[in-house]
């Protein structure tokens, strides 16, 4: 089969594989119809992401047919066209359990602070991912959800990940009727988050990043206020005049390490590796948002450490929280909020590319070209 | 196969004190006050225990790397590709420290840089010169960034004349 296969940072190609097995009693082989690539594929892609060996296939966002079943997989059937969420979960362990299926502690072996993701080195358990034909879902029981049939494809393929990481984003944010919530990031996640924030009632959003064609989007599809941080001398003293000196209830870090707007923080971040990617965002986010108020951080950051003013949280009483989405616990609500047309998760593609093109939607997506915000990738010929 | 790792663990005293015996214990108790909620779900909580009932044990037939944090396996592991060559070694080593140790994560970002070069060496090896240009994406460059691709050569061939020129100074002096 064609698989993606990584060859260092910035380089990867199109190769023949072999085909996927069963290795477990709850896997399923899946043919995929639709993967993406996503902003967390860059940190992969940047080679940020410690233990990402040469061959590996990404790609965590795939919906595709089922076509073999593990014997214990019993929910399931053969030709099923299903849509997976990019974490891999037992849905038994400890923080199954509890809902946490971001966090399964029955499924990666090399690090128990992270749990299985397809596709996203062996540090999050050394699974293949779905930027391929084929690819193995263990745990095929408790993760995949069979597509509705009134629902879109690119709809289904963007539940796996953006969705539901943009919803728990605002979510965590605990917002309150009326709050101001600010978003760091317009890309597919902060998007959505900037989106969500109104369905918990937020009383006004606003979106920052530094690219007008990702602001222009987010304009009208949250709808938000937008700034571009290229153009505004310190972010932070201009989102307190914005809030009338007092800071956002709510600030959402959606951007991660691959931040940019800080010349020590991408020396040390992205370019020396010596802290786990620029944290200037979140240094942002923790500095614009009001005394007592909340930070939700879904950017991704690297397993060591970073440089962020702890000092301040303690001081302005800052609540943080953050985590990997549980796309498993927000599907049921999500898919009803697609039905009910409150969101609009497909409007967010702009390229669909075949997989023969993989390195090349790579590339456009990351150094952002040709108004990229969500590529697709689609098999061959499809 | 992991290396065997001696980890010494001083006895813990869980359970040692009676809570009953605590004045005041659990008087200002909050269920409401639960930072946590909704992404944890209390009613689900059996407490920290790691009895649950477990999946059906993998036995993967490749190298699995397993983190000295995990008091066993889990029970279900990826094995996409496994530890090979001197990078499989550097990886092997990163193992014997905990996900807390900064010596980890350093000698597996080491190892993916020797990958690199593996990987390059196992191309050639298999009569394969690696496109790397095409890897890198160029279609899509030239395509839609034809200015920046023209700067970033540009400054590239200067840098080389610099270089050049430099070289041979040094070599007529
Ligand atoms: N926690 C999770 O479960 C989860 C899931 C998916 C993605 N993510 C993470 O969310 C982040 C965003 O993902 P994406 O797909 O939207 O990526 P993306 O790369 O498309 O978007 C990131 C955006 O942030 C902008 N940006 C850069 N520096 C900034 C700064 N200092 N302030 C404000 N904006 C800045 C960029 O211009 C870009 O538009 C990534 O870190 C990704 O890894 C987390
Ligand atoms: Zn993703
Ligand atoms: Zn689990």
């Amino acid at each position: 089969m064609l698989a993606m296969n990584y060859r260092g940072p910035y380089r990867i190609r199109l190769s023949e594989k072999p085909m996927p097995e069963i290795l477990h009693p709850r896997d399923a082989i899946v043919r995929v119809t639709r993967s993406c690539i996503c902003g967390s594929d860059l940190h992969l892609y940047h080679g940020m992401v410690p233990d990402t060996r040469v061959g590996t296939t990404f790609g965590h966002e795939f919906c595709g047919v089922v076509e073999q079943l593990g014997p214990e997989v019993e929910n399931l059937k053969v030709g099923d066209h299903v849509l997976v969420p990019f974490n891999i979960a037992c849905g038994q362990c400890h923080f199954c359990l509890q809902g946490l299926f971001g966090n399964c502690h029955e499924v990666n072996p090399e690090a128990t602070a992270l749990g299985g993701i397809f596709g996203y080195s062996h540090t999050a358990g050394g699974y293949d991912g779905g930027q391929a034909e084929y690819v193995r879902v263990p745990y095929a029981d408790v993760g995949p959800v069979v597509i509705p049939d009134w629902m879109d494809l690119d709809d289904a393929v963007m539940l796996t990940d953006v969705v539901p990481t943009g919803y728990q984003a605002a979510e965590m944010g605990g917002i309150q009727k009326g709050d101001t919530v600010v978003v760091f990031g317009a890309g597919p996640v902060g998007l959505m988050a900037a989106r969500c924030a109104w369905l918990f009632g937020a009383g006004r959003v606003i979106v920052i990043d530094m690219y007008d064609y990702r602001l222009e989007f987010a304009r009208t599809y949250c709808p938000a206020e937008v700034y571009n941080f290229k153009e505004i001398d310190d972010v932070v003293v201009f989102l307190k005049k914005a809030t009338d000196g007092l800071g956002a209830d709510v600030a959402i870090d959606a951007v991660g390490g691959d931040a940019s707007g800080n010349a020590l923080h991408t020396l040390f971040g992205t370019k020396l590796k010596l802290e786990a990617g620029s944290a200037i965002a979140l240094h942002w986010a923790i500095n614009s948002v009001k005394k007592g108020g909340i930070v939700s951080i879904v950017g991704v950051y690297g397993p060591t450490g970073n440089m962020i003013p702890i000092g301040n949280v303690v001081n302005k009483g800052i609540t943080i929280r953050a985590n990997q989405a549980s796309v498993k616990r927000l599907l049921p609500r999500l898919i009803e909020h697609v039905r009910m047309g409150h969101i609009d998760p497909k409007a967010m593609i702009t390229h669909r590319v075949p997989l023969d093109h993989i390195a090349d939607a790579y590339h456009m997506f990351a150094a952002k070209l040709d108004g990229c915000i969500k590529p697709v990738l689609v098999p061959n010929g499809g | 196969m992991t290396l065997p790792v001696i980890i010494h663990t001083p006895a813990l005293t869980s359970g040692a004190i009676d809570t009953s015996t605590i004045p005041g214990w659990g008087v200002d108790a909050d269920p409401l006050n639960d930072p946590t909620y909704p992404i944890r779900d209390r009613a689900r909580d059996p407490g920290l225990t790691s009895d649950w009932e477990r999946p059906t044990i993998q036995h993967p037939d490749v190298e699995i790397l397993q983190s000295i944090e995990h008091i066993r396996q889990p029970a279900v592991v990826g094995t996409s590709v496994p530890p090979s060559g001197l990078s499989g070694m550097m990886r092997r080593t990163a193992f014997r420290w905990s996900e807390s140790n900064w010596t980890h994560w350093l000698l597996l970002m080491g190892a993916d840089r020797v990958n690199v070069i593996e990987g390059i060496v196992d191309d050639l090896a298999h009569a394969r010169i690696p496109n790397i240009p095409a890897e890198m994406g160029i279609r899509s460059e030239l395509a839609h960034n034809k200015r920046g691709f023209a700067k970033k050569l540009a400054v590239g061939g200067l840098i080389g004349v610099v270089a050049v020129g430099l070289l041979k100074r040094r070599r007529q002096q």
